[in-house]
């Protein structure tokens, strides 16, 4: 079964700026993907189609077998909550809130209680190989750490798809190949995982490889 | 078409409270700045009810005190507009009526008090010189301060009773000593404490019956009858009264019930002073202003947390219940401070002023629904713009 599955997808912008000129792409469950290109490529627009956050113009999105043109923003959002777990660049952590609370936040829209978010939290900081960090605040732990985090708050509700932007863009060489050991690991467990780089060493990494250019895929649609 | 399965997940209202506060604990300076110019608001309305309330409070428990079962009785107009006279018999007649318990009068005479011969006959300080019977102090239920009160023996000779404002004009704070009255020394017999009912009387100097008329030329008689009865029985008593004191023209004769003119002050009091309440207001809008300036700040400031909660599955309606829950926390921080700081603000000034402090619980619930009123209007217009946002500019911006 497909979990991504896109076809004759365009988004033009107001002003006429076609980012995405029909773009068909499937991505089956379990893959590990890169998604590649230069700034300006388009990635970014497909990133948001795949994620549900935007619409395309014309062609049809479907994400874990929903078509995306027929669902309500309700819909959309708990399509969000339920399948697809993000994670990106800058983090996007709050400041004042524990490693545990911030993962617990991933599952607030899922519908779980306190305690459980929590339990569950702490489990897939445990899993990231954060769980002695599980009281530090953000501002308390490395860049790799914060992203380890963050991938934990995407794990936590465990999606069908992880959706990753930039994931080793604020990182060092380092931190950045921890982060994606770990990505890897989720995908050796199951998970589907969409790496969005510019960076082809990080592409490298992933079996599958999809280049994007002009807002075309010029390799690896399949 | 609903897809199956895809329903959003109900946030409950412990997290919807969980969440608000959280985005006020970040910044915590912020929030209690703005909720201080709700708290100004409340505090001023609490305050301004309470101690007007308090005072109220403390009229009508005076007039309890003083009882609501005095009436007066005093000469009225004739037919033809002149002044009229109270027979010399009015007291007699009134204490004939069954339920009556107790007469006084005074009758006022020409004569004027000073302190001594030296200072001019023009200079009264406002003092009136009246005879009163015996029974006058227990009729007010008037207590004396000083000395003693006119009595059988005392009644006859030249000597004087001064009321308590009396007493203060003349210089005196207790009896012994002479004052000039009616062109000779009179003995100050004692001093009144405040009369209560009857403030007249704190401004007289009082004189024997028999005294004023063997020395003052008095004419014997009164000028106001003062009376007594049973609480039940005061509304019959009052209805003849007139006719009792006057039979054949019981229209010349005024029958009053101090007590009533307390409890009109009282009434007043009651009604708040508008100014004051309306400045409140003006406060409390400042502050809701402040509160709604401080959410759409909030709002631009974290597109980047709205669209990251979006990502993670948030709708549109959760988001906007998200800032109006912020929004209606911060006005209640608010209300709550103004509240106590307003009660705090009514105790401490009926404390002061020996009063019994009463803040009524209509104000406290009508304060608790201004400010949830103003946080949500203030807070409506923000969660509006947040829950607009879509995704992915808010997460565009870095």
């Amino acid at each position: 079964m497909n979990i991504i599955e896109l076809a004759g997808v365009t988004k033009e912008y107001p002003g006429g700026v076609a980012a995405l000129r029909g773009v068909d792409l499937a991505v089956a469950q379990g893959e590990l993907t890169a998604i590649v290109g230069p700034s300006g490529s388009g990635k970014s627009t497909l990133l948001h189609m795949i994620g549900t956050l935007d619409r395309p113009t014309a062609g049809t999105v479907r994400i874990a077998g929903h078509d995306v043109a027929a669902l309500s923003d309700r819909e959309l959002s708990a399509l969000r909550a339920r399948h697809i777990g993000f994670v990106f660049q800058q983090f996007h952590l709050a400041d004042g809130v524990s490693a545990l609370d911030n993962v617990a936040d991933g599952l607030l829209y899922a519908g779980a209680g306190l305690r459980e978010r929590r339990e569950r939290a702490a489990r897939a900081l445990d899993r990231v190989g954060l769980g002695g960090r599980v009281r530090h605040r953000p501002n308390q732990l490395s860049g790799g750490e914060r992203q380890r985090v963050a991938v934990a708050r995407a794990v936590v509700g465990e999606p069908d798809l992880v959706l990753a932007d930039e994931p080793t863009g604020n990182l060092d060489s380092a931190a950045g190949a921890e982060v994606m050991e770990l990505l890897g690991g989720l995908h050796r467990s199951g998970t589907t995982v969409a790496i969005i780089t510019h960076d082809p060493e990080v592409a490298a990494l992933a079996p599958r490889r999809v280049r994007v250019r002009d807002g075309l895929i010029v390799d690896g649609a399949r | 078409m609903s897809a199956p399965g895809l329903t959003p997940a109900r946030l409950g209202g412990r997290d919807v409270v969980r969440v608000g506060f959280g985005g006020l604990r970040a910044r915590p300076a912020r929030a209690v700045l703005s909720a201080l110019g709700i708290a100004i608001g409340i505090a001023t309305m609490v305050a301004v009810i309470g101690i007007s309330s308090s005072s109220k409070e403390e009229l009508l428990r005076r007039i309890d005190r003083l009882g609501t079962n005095l009436l007066t009785v005093t000469p009225g107009d004739t037919l033809f507009g002149e002044g009229a006279e109270l027979p010399a018999s009015a007291p007699a007649m009134v204490a004939r009526i069954g339920p009556v318990t107790a007469v006084g009068a005074t009758g006022a005479t020409d004569a004027t008090v000073r302190r001594t011969d030296r200072i001019p006959k023009e200079v009264t300080g406002g003092i009136a010189v009246q005879a009163a019977t015996p029974e006058l102090l227990r009729t007010l239920d008037a207590t004396v301060r000083s000395g003693g009160w006119l009595n059988a023996g005392t009644a006859r000779h030249p000597g004087v009773v001064l009321g308590s404002e009396a007493a203060r004009r003349l210089g005196f704070d207790r009896a012994g000593g002479r004052v000039w009255l009616g062109g000779r020394w009179f003995t100050v017999l004692g001093v009144l404490d405040p009369a209560g009912l009857a403030p007249e009387i704190d401004r007289s100097a009082l004189v024997g019956w028999e005294a004023a008329r063997r020395h003052l030329g008095f004419g014997g008689r009164p000028t106001t009858v003062y009376e007594r009865s049973a609480d039940a029985s005061v509304a019959a008593v009052r209805d003849v009264l007139a006719r009792t004191v006057n039979p054949e023209n019981p229209e010349e004769v005024q029958v009053s019930r101090p007590s009533d003119a307390l409890e009109a002050r009282a009434a007043a009091a009651g009604a708040f002073t508008g100014l004051l309440l309306g400045l409140g207001a003006v406060a409390l809008l400042v502050g809701g202003v402040g509160v709604a300036n401080t959410m759409v700040i909030s709002v631009l400031e974290r597109r980047r947390e709205i669209g990251l909660r979006r990502s993670l599955g948030a709708t549109r309606g959760q988001v906007r219940v998200q800032f109006l829950a912020e929004s209606l926390l911060l006005s209640a921080f608010g209300g709550v401070a103004g509240v106590l700081l307003g009660t705090a603000v009514t105790v401490g000034f009926t404390l002061y002023r020996g009063w019994p402090p009463v803040v009524p619980g209509w104000a406290l619930g009508g304060a608790l629904a201004a400010t949830l009123a103003i946080g949500a209007v203030a807070g409506l217009y923000p969660a509006m713009r947040a829950a607009r946002l879509p995704p992915t500019t808010a997460l565009a911006t870095v």
